[in-house]
């Protein structure tokens, strides 16, 4: 309920900011709907969505991968910490449209390019938070399955994996978010289709209610994702925690 | 089956760099079905004689020779149970191949059926030791090592549970090391008890209690008692005259 209440909230406010603003410059709701629906009839809407969604999926399962194996080496060895260090402090500070333009000029505009490039923006992130976690196990526990010869493999899934549950959790959660913005970023400068590239070509010819049904039906995507993926799968992992009162 | 044991020292360094000896000669052995009781103050070096003795720790001066293929049950001072698995999952975790039967009479005993699937979180410190206690005796033992089983609960229930094990290390006649600072269960348990000096620690004295834990009487558990109590204390004397 508080969730409709918020959603007629911005509803009601770009409504009379489109009527004071005019419609030139920021088009009313029924516009907006107009240019989408004529968007999702005609399936572009659908295929750009459907392409930067899979970019999504793709990058940020490459990067959470190699992110969370590279972070909880750094966080068990002191000697892969100190060789990684100065890559990550490096990767962490290196603007994304660096990552991106680097990435085409090297690889070409190609696909592989577009996703190795927002992985690499989201992987030192993932890196750090798993790092966090892997320096925070807790020996005692780590003992306790060594004493009763507990198969390595047996103790990585029921003793350290789910201690590193909640700062994959944290990873993938800010780490979805910065690849929902990179993502657009990659597009818009190499890419024939997507919403970002559909938001340039937009922005190209000033169809701004076109612009507006791309940014949002994007936005509503993400909006769905969280609440029905994210959501829930933290929920699953947090279930044993006892709850607060 | 047989543990012999002979740690001449332990020393480990500070983050300042100093050492410390925290153990100083301790040797005894232990045989099949014999609990073997180690008394002594708070600190001085029992829980690192455990974690030796638990193949935990590898930096040390002398000789363990645990049984070969002895498969070994540990109860911690702390219960270290993993917090994210229900009572029953924590159990079977460490037995696999446990069957349900086993597993049921062994809740039974440590009075922990109605438990079985709450998370370690919901449960009071009495019967997180339960159940760490129960997992122990569920990967069916040689060799038990229980450190401090007891500490920090109250006498009634620390009776009850120490009734407990005494019923599961006669049933199954396990080879079982207890640590403990309480020389009152220390002398209601075991067959054999070592007192320990205080850090760095040494086998002060090696004590035999020939009846059966069983049949013990309150008379002999005391007369035992004054026994320890006038070692220890004359150690302390003899320690302080020096």
């Amino acid at each position: 309920m508080p969730r409709l209440l918020s959603f007629a909230i911005f509803l009601a406010t770009w409504w009379i900011a489109s009527l004071l603003a005019g419609d030139a410059k920021l088009p009313s709701p029924p516009t907006v709907l107009t240019a989408l629906i004529a968007e999702a009839g005609s399936g572009a809407l659908f295929f750009n969505l459907g392409a930067t969604l899979a970019r999504v999926a793709l990058a940020f399962t490459l990067a959470m991968t190699l992110g969370a194996a590279i972070g909880y080496l750094m966080g068990r060895v002191r000697l892969a910490d100190r060789l990684g260090d100065p890559w990550l402090i490096l990767l962490l500070n290196m603007p994304a449209l660096v990552v991106i333009v680097l990435a085409y000029i090297w690889a070409g505009l190609t696909e592989v390019a577009a996703i190795a490039a927002i992985a690499i923006n989201k992987l030192p992130n993932a890196v750090v938070t798993l790092r966090e976690g892997a320096r925070a196990l807790d020996a005692a526990l780590d003992e306790m399955a060594t004493a009763f010869a507990l198969p390595r493999w047996s103790t990585f899934r029921h003793v350290v994996l789910p201690q590193l549950a909640p700062y994959v959790a944290a990873a993938a959660r800010s780490g979805l978010s910065l690849v929902w913005k990179i993502v657009l970023v990659a597009e818009l400068l190499g890419r024939p289709n997507g919403v970002g590239f559909e938001i340039g070509a937009a922005f190209q010819l000033f169809d701004i209610p076109l612009l507006l049904a791309y940014s949002l039906s994007f936005a509503a995507v993400v909006l769905v994702i969280e609440t029905l993926l994210v959501q829930p799968i933290e929920v699953r992992l947090s279930r044993w925690r006892p709850r607060a009162a | 089956m047989r543990l012999e044991v002979d740690i001449a020292s332990k020393t480990f360094k500070n983050a300042a760099g100093e050492q410390h000896d925290v153990i100083a000669g301790v040797t005894f052995a232990l045989d099949a079905g014999e609990v073997g009781a180690f008394v002594g103050p708070s600190g001085c070096g029992k829980s690192t004689m455990i974690r030796i003795l638990a193949d935990l720790d590898h930096d040390f001066q002398g000789r363990v020779s645990r049984p070969v293929g002895a498969r070994i049950g540990i109860v911690f001072q702390e219960p270290r149970l993993l917090p994210w698995r229900s009572v029953e999952e924590n159990v079977r975790l460490v037995a696999p191949l446990a069957d349900d039967a086993r597993l049921s009479a062994l809740f039974e005993i440590l009075e922990l059926k109605a438990h079985r699937n709450h998370f370690p979180g919901e449960l009071s410190l009495g019967l997180a030791r339960r159940v760490a206690l129960a997992r122990a005796f569920a990967v069916d033992p040689d060799f038990l090592i229980l450190d401090e089983p007891l500490a920090s609960l109250d006498d009634a229930l620390a009776a009850r549970l120490r009734d407990q094990i005494a019923m599961l290390v006669d049933d199954r006649s396990v080879m079982t090391l207890l640590v403990t600072h309480d020389v009152d269960d220390a002398v209601r348990l075991a067959d054999r008890l070592f007192l320990l000096s205080p850090r760095p620690a040494r086998v002060l004295a090696e004590l035999h209690i020939p009846t059966l834990r069983s049949v013990r009487g309150d008379a002999e558990i005391a007369a035992i008692k004054s026994d320890v109590m006038r070692r220890i204390n004359g150690d302390v004397t003899e320690r302080d005259a020096s």
